[in-house]
């Protein structure tokens, strides 16, 4: 077992990272998660393990730290919030385009603009959809606990290398902020020089020895046939990741008649709405995506055989209903969507949840059943 | 005496540069980029420097570069080579690492990243092509375009009051503590040639002696930027770049020192 201690989510993040062997942070400061940096500044770690710490000059600068650190095949991390975010947006692009493994923190704030500090989940669409330009996809990890702040640095790692694409865990303010029992990650040893060329020197640019073509770092392709070629390469890439790496955490939802969808802080609430419901006599279960990208469409497709209906419980306007609505749609089911949520900086409350859906699917609750087009 | 009597190992005054690799350069003729690059190459080679090196190409012209030196490359976004530099330098410190960058590229939209990198002092060489222009985009107006002068986006000539001042950035990157050696120099004659290379290796030195940053601008023709003849570019340039951009060293010390020139 190891260490016990009860820590914010931000703190975790980067007791995390030391504890991995992570080899490299580069941030700027932004509420809700300055913590890191300063937690990582605190601790020293470039004297414990080697890893290096590094206030950049901005979010701009910072993703291209990370760009440039990631391509030399090492452990690399950044931490922002969403406005950060967005002023990163080109630089994941070129790290998505130029398939570096790195992991990224979002501790969602209230948008749009500069909007509030309070927890938000209003960039799924930026983490999942894309947010720079191009096709191309993060694997998004999306904790509802401090313990998974913890977990999910090691494994964002571990499937950011597995795949050669950045990984993000898209926490939120709320995880970020709140103080949780955790139990720590034993110390990994950051990867020796020789363990990165043994792993990465396939494409990493370790420096040349004259045993090998030189390693090239870029997304940049002259002939548009080459370029269509790298995009179905990364297609393919996406798509293993659909088969292989989805997480997902199922809860009463076998006999459940009405399913609630949320990630994160959301997922929470609806932790305790499932059971105020149940209290009343409603079959509700809750489904928590873990994996935002690749997305469980799998487990709500069968869901959606014998479902009532879904409700997609968001901090933000409604983005992940769209996703629970293809899948359902791909499943030729005709249980029905709904989305509630609030915006701005406010966490719902289960009593909300509950209502909302009593409200959104009184006619299947008067009836009992699936009501037919 | 026959041809192959002359062909011999010891007879030999002059080769390809062994790193430059045998791609056929996509440069205008005439351009100062391809002669930048042979200097890097050489030098890269001569100091014994090729499993160390990690250069970071720019967005511009020089956005191939990966594609002419036989070391490891990472293509960087428009103007952040700086900050991509520094995150390799910063978990490699043995590595010997450079940016290469258009005046564009490092004195408009990267204009802080490379403040902030020579602030720091980041033990990065950053070779800084000044050709006055965006040559890749078809000639526009860059920060380094001189007052009057004509390009795509200037049809009138640069005019200040709309457009500004020409910026002598390196004039700014010399004031930083963190820099150690910061020069200006050309490549349009072969005496510049002679003079820059022994600038670069000056520099590349101080970067392995970990003094600092070493900043190294070399004032450059575009000729198809320019609508001029290489000839004719080399000419302008020494007649309207280099008295606005005088060449020399401008800052010679290390890191955390203000002893300027
Ligand atoms: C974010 C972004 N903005 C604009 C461009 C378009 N662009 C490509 S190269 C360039 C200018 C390059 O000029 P310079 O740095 O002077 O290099 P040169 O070609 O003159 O060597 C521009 C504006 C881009 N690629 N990315
Ligand atoms: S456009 Fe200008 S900078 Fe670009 S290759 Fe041609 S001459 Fe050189
Ligand atoms: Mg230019």
């Amino acid at each position: 077992m190891g260490e016990i201690k009860l820590m914010k989510g931000n703190e975790v993040l980067a007791e995390a990272a030391i504890r991995c062997g992570c080899d490299g942070y580069f941030g700027y400061p932004i509420t809700p998660q300055s913590e890191v940096m300063e937690t990582l500044m605190a601790r020293e770690p470039w004297k414990e393990t080697g890893m290096v710490v590094l206030q950049a000059e901005s979010e701009v600068a910072s993703i291209n730290m990370v760009y440039g650190a990631a391509a030399t095949g090492k452990k690399i991390m950044t931490s922002s919030s969403s406005p950060g975010i967005s002023l990163m947006a080109e630089g994941i692009s070129y790290l998505a385009g130029a398939e570096l493994p790195c992991l990224l923190v979002n501790v969602q704030r209230g948008g749009p603009g500069l909007g509030t500090i309070q927890p938000s989940q209003a960039d799924y669409f930026q983490a999942v959809k894309g947010g720079g330009h191009g096709d191309y996809k993060l694997i998004v990890l999306a904790p509802s606990s401090v313990q998974e702040m913890n977990d999910f640095v090691d494994l964002g790692f571990e499937l950011a290398f597995k795949y050669r694409n950045p990984a993000m865990i898209l926490a939120d303010g709320a995880i970020g902020q709140m103080m949780e029992k955790v139990e720590l990650a034993d110390y990994k040893p950051r990867w020796t020089k020789e363990e990165v060329v043994e792993k990465n020197g396939g494409w990493a640019t370790t420096g040349k020895p004259s045993s090998r073509k030189k390693n090239v770092i870029t997304s940049l392709e002259m002939a548009s046939n080459d370029m269509e070629v790298r995009n179905i390469n990364l297609q393919a890439k996406y798509r293993k990741m659909e088969e292989e790496d989805v997480r997902y955490e199922a809860i009463q939802c076998d006999d459940a008649e009405f399913i609630l969808v949320a990630f994160g802080t959301a997922a929470r609430v609806c932790q305790k709405a499932v059971e105020v419901a149940r209290a009343k006599g409603l079959k509700v279960g809750l489904l928590r995506p873990i994996t935002l990208f690749p997305f469980p469409k799998t487990i709500i497709k069968e869901l959606a055989r014998k479902a009532v209906g879904f409700l997609s419980v968001e901090m933000s306007a409604g983005q992940m209903v769209e996703d629970i609505k293809l899948a359902v749609y791909d499943a030729g089911s005709n249980a029905r969507v709904n989305y509630f949520g609030r915006m701005g900086g406010i966490i719902p409350t289960p009593t909300e949840v509950v209502e909302a859906l009593e409200d959104k699917f009184s006619w299947e609750l008067s009836y009992g059943v699936k009501r037919s087009y | 005496m026959d041809i192959q009597d002359i062909i011999k190992p010891e007879n030999l005054v002059y080769q390809k540069t062994k790193l430059l690799t045998d791609t056929p350069m996509h440069y205008c003729p005439g351009c100062s980029h391809g002669v930048v690059h042979k200097i890097l190459a050489e030098l890269i080679d001569e100091m014994g420097l090729q499993d160390k090196s990690i250069g970071v190409a720019p967005v511009g012209c020089a956005v191939f570069a990966y594609n002419y030196i036989d070391i490891d490359w990472q293509e960087a976004a428009h103007g952040r080579a700086p900050a991509v530099a520094t995150g390799i330098s910063r978990v490699n410190p043995d590595a010997f690492v450079f940016t290469y960058q258009g005046d564009g590229d490092l004195a408009s939209i990267g204009a802080a990243e490379i403040m902030h990198a020579c602030n720091r002092g980041e033990n990065i060489l950053v070779i800084f092509i000044n050709n006055g222009i965006y040559g890749m985009t078809g000639g526009q107006m860059a920060p380094t375009t001189l007052e009057g002068m004509v390009t795509a986006t200037t049809p009138n000539g640069r005019n200040v009051e709309l457009n500004g001042y020409p910026m002598r950035i390196t004039n700014l990157i010399a004031q930083l503590p963190g820099t150690s050696y910061v020069t200006r120099q050309s490549v349009h004659t072969a005496g510049g040639v002679r003079k820059c290379k022994k600038a670069v290796k000056k520099a590349i030195q101080n970067v392995l002696d970990k003094k600092g940053t070493s900043f190294v601008e070399v004032v450059s023709t575009c000729n198809s930027g320019w609508k001029l003849s290489p000839v004719a570019s080399n000419k302008w340039m020494e007649e309207n770049m280099i008295p606005y951009y005088p060449l020399g060293d401008m800052k010679d010390s290390v890191k955390g020192e203000h002893s300027e020139n």
